[in-house]
């Protein structure tokens, strides 16, 4: 068992723990840089869907798992990236990087617009709430045609690096810029966005708006009392949370190719919330469980569709269902998700003979009643 | 006339919102969980009932014996499930973080589709009921018995609820556990029995309402999501008031037919009238976030 005695403040909030860290996230990295070059194509493509998933989990992670406000609407926000990160490319004609970050930017405007009033409400009220707006955003997705194609959607086409196309003050700019062509090309794209928002939101956890974040999921009251401003801190988490969403939606629209309102729906705010249950909230690495299966999950039942007799194989809403058994076995059974079922092992192994199934156990309380503010 | 016609199928589609929206008043009221499920309870309600009539219906009985027995015998069923799902999925997470339980039922529900669409086909199916297709002609009006059927057992229902919860045993048991569990727990009320009860008879109001809703509309695994306008309902009602989630079903059943009606005409954007019920809600829970009709007490300290 690795024993870390910290001497210093420094120490606590140092970005790598222990050497331990370097040696295994080293690795890590060198074999998903080095990943295109031994696997097939469509494991690539694959790939990069995690990546984009993972990014969004991120998002959502900072908002639910960190500052403990539950959103049912964030697909929504995926959208507002989507378009806005199409229309900055193809209408606009902003180079790929600009626009990726722009369209961060508006989706994090809209969830700020959103949030200002929104957190009035606590707890369940601020989940329905969400949901609400998504409906709504859906409902401004489907019948803002200008911008966004209307119910029929629009194509995206391949993303281009630094492709600029504009009249800026008379001059007529055409540079031809590097088109993406290959699934690899995007892979890498993808993976160093990922990397970004993973560093980005690491340092914003152990960093004073991070913490106050945290002491803000864990108890509101004694978080204003420690002098934390908690509208201001929630408003920046859900700012963080939705730009970082908004640039996975910008991702997403290239991966999917095509975006219509119904790539937005209700179906995959809970595919995220999915995501960052069964990985584990309150921890980075479940977002990349999470987004593994949700990723993977559709292609292991289309491929289980041949396997299994037809009356269960073809059952309309397999898949949703598929993950609704899902969710409903990890919140009865392992309620720290993947995340948490690794520690418990690991736990298990470092400190061998002497483990104790108590020393996960979650205290169980009297209900809190929310009738009585 | 055309506005009295609007006015009651509004009112019909209202009190479907509203008895949905009591179903999740009763649970939060009792247990402070939130069931995004309710409106998947109504689902399968509706097929059960579907069922049931088709089976009395290949036996020779007359439509209306049929409806009549279908009826109660699929609010006895649904209770039971109602009951069962309390006590094998709900209870074991009791004092856990509320989000947890809305998950947990939102997982449910995607659980209950699922398993609908490989029992019944995902294929849309009409009721059979003894309204179908008649009509009542008043001042000139020609309204559909179905609409008038729904606002007549949506009060009945009501009634009843409001006879069980004011005169009986256990619903002065239920009054008490919702309002303080701990104190009622050692008055020797069996706490957890009364959830899982409340739970069979919330389950038992939705089936009612799939029942009810199931001559206006066709029954398909996807019915459930009118559950998310009764949420709004509940939620504008005041989530805690079960007069107040049925009358703000009332309000946004006949506020959206007359938004669709008269809402372009009036120079509402498109797409408006489609999320009236929403933006209601926003707009409630902004401006007063305990709902209409509130039940919060302020904490002395």
């Amino acid at each position: 068992m690795r024993n870390i005695f910290k001497t210093s403040y420094v120490q606590d909030i140092r970005l790598i723990e222990h050497g331990g860290h370097v040696f295994w996230y080293g690795l890590l990295l060198i074999a998903v840089f080095a990943a295109p070059l031994l696997i097939p194509q469509f494991f690539v493509g694959e790939m990069s869907l995690v990546f984009v998933y993972a990014i969004a989990g991120i998002g959502l992670m900072l908002l639910t798992g960190y500052t403990g406000l539950a959103s049912l609407g964030h697909a929504a926000f995926l959208g507002v990236g989507a378009y806005a990160h199409n229309y900055f490319v193809t209408k606009l004609g902003i180079p790929f990087p600009f626009a990726l970050v722009m369209a961060g930017f508006v989706s994090a405007a809209v969830g700020i617009a959103f949030a200002l009033p929104a957190l009035r409400m606590t707890g369940i009220y601020l989940a329905i709430a969400t949901l609400a707006f998504a409906v709504i955003l859906d409902q401004v997705f489907s019948h803002w045609a200008s911008v966004t194609g209307g119910f029929r959607g629009v194509p995206v086409a391949r993303p281009n690096l630094f492709h600029l196309d504009m009249n800026l003050f008379g001059w007529a700019v055409n540079i031809a810029g590097w088109e993406m062509k290959t699934e690899v090309h995007f892979y890498y794209v993808c993976l160093v966005v990922l990397i970004l928002i993973t560093l980005g939101a690491r340092n914003i956890l152990r960093s004073a708006t991070g913490r106050a974040m945290m002491a803000i999921r864990d108890s509101e009251i004694s978080a204003q009392s420690m002098g934390i401003h908690i509208a201001r801190t929630k408003v920046t988490a859900f700012g963080l949370s939705t730009f970082i969403t908004g640039i996975a939606g910008a991702l997403l629209a290239h991966k999917i190719q095509f975006i219509s309102p119904e790539a937005f729906n209700i179906i995959l705010s809970i595919q995220l919330l999915l995501m960052i249950v069964v990985g584990g909230l309150g921890s980075l690495h479940g977002c990349f469980y999470g987004a593994i299966i949700v990723a993977f999950l559709p292609q292991f039942l289309a491929l289980m569709k041949d396997v299994l007799p037809p009356s269960i194989g073809q059952i309309p809403g397999l898949q949703g269902g598929v993950f609704g058994l899902i969710l409903v076995l990890f919140i009865l059974l392992e309620p720290y998700g993947i995340y948490g079922r690794w520690r418990k092992i690991r736990l298990f192994f470092e400190v061998f003979p002497l483990y104790r199934a108590a020393t996960f156990k979650r205290r169980r309380g009297y209900l809190k009643t929310e009738r009585m503010r | 006339m055309e506005v009295l016609q609007l006015l009651i199928g509004g009112v019909a589609q209202g009190c479907v919102y509203g008895l949905i929206a009591l179903g999740f008043v009763l649970i939060y009221k009792a247990t402070e969980q939130v069931n995004f499920a309710q409106g998947d309870l109504l689902m399968l309600g509706a097929y059960v009932a579907l069922t049931l009539i088709v089976e009395a219906r290949a036996m020779g009985w007359s439509i209306h014996l049929a409806f009549w027995l279908a009826l109660p015998l699929t609010m006895v069923i649904m209770a039971g499930f109602g009951y069962l799902l309390d006590r094998t999925v709900l209870r074991p997470i009791i004092g856990q973080p509320q989000f947890a339980v809305v998950i947990l039922t939102i997982a449910l529900g995607f659980v209950f589709r699922a398993a609908a669409g490989a029992i019944w086909t995902t294929e849309s199916q009409t009721m059979a009921t003894p309204f179908t297709g008649k009509k009542v002609v008043i001042g000139g009006a020609v309204l559909g018995a179905e609409s008038l059927a729904i606002i007549a057992g949506t009060f009945i229902l009501a009634a009843i609820l409001y006879l069980f919860f004011r005169y009986t045993r256990i619903g002065i048991a239920m009054q008490a556990a919702s309002q303080n569990q701990l104190a009622a727990y050692y008055m020797g009320i069996p706490v957890k029995i009364i959830f899982s009860l409340i739970w069979g008879i919330s389950a038992a109001v939705a089936a009612a309402a799939g029942v009810l809703l199931a001559p206006i509309a066709t029954i398909d695994p996807e019915m459930g999501f009118i559950g998310l306008k009764a949420f709004a309902a509940a939620v504008i009602g005041g989530f805690g008031s079960l007069p107040g989630a049925l009358i703000a079903g009332l309000m946004l059943g006949t506020i959206e037919p007359f938004a669709a009606a008269y809402g372009t005409r009036a120079g509402l954007p498109k797409g408006v009238p489609e999320v009236s019920a929403y933006i209601l809600m926003l707009v409630v829970l902004i401006v007063r976030p305990q709902g209409l009709f509130a039940q919060v007490h302020r904490k002395k300290v």
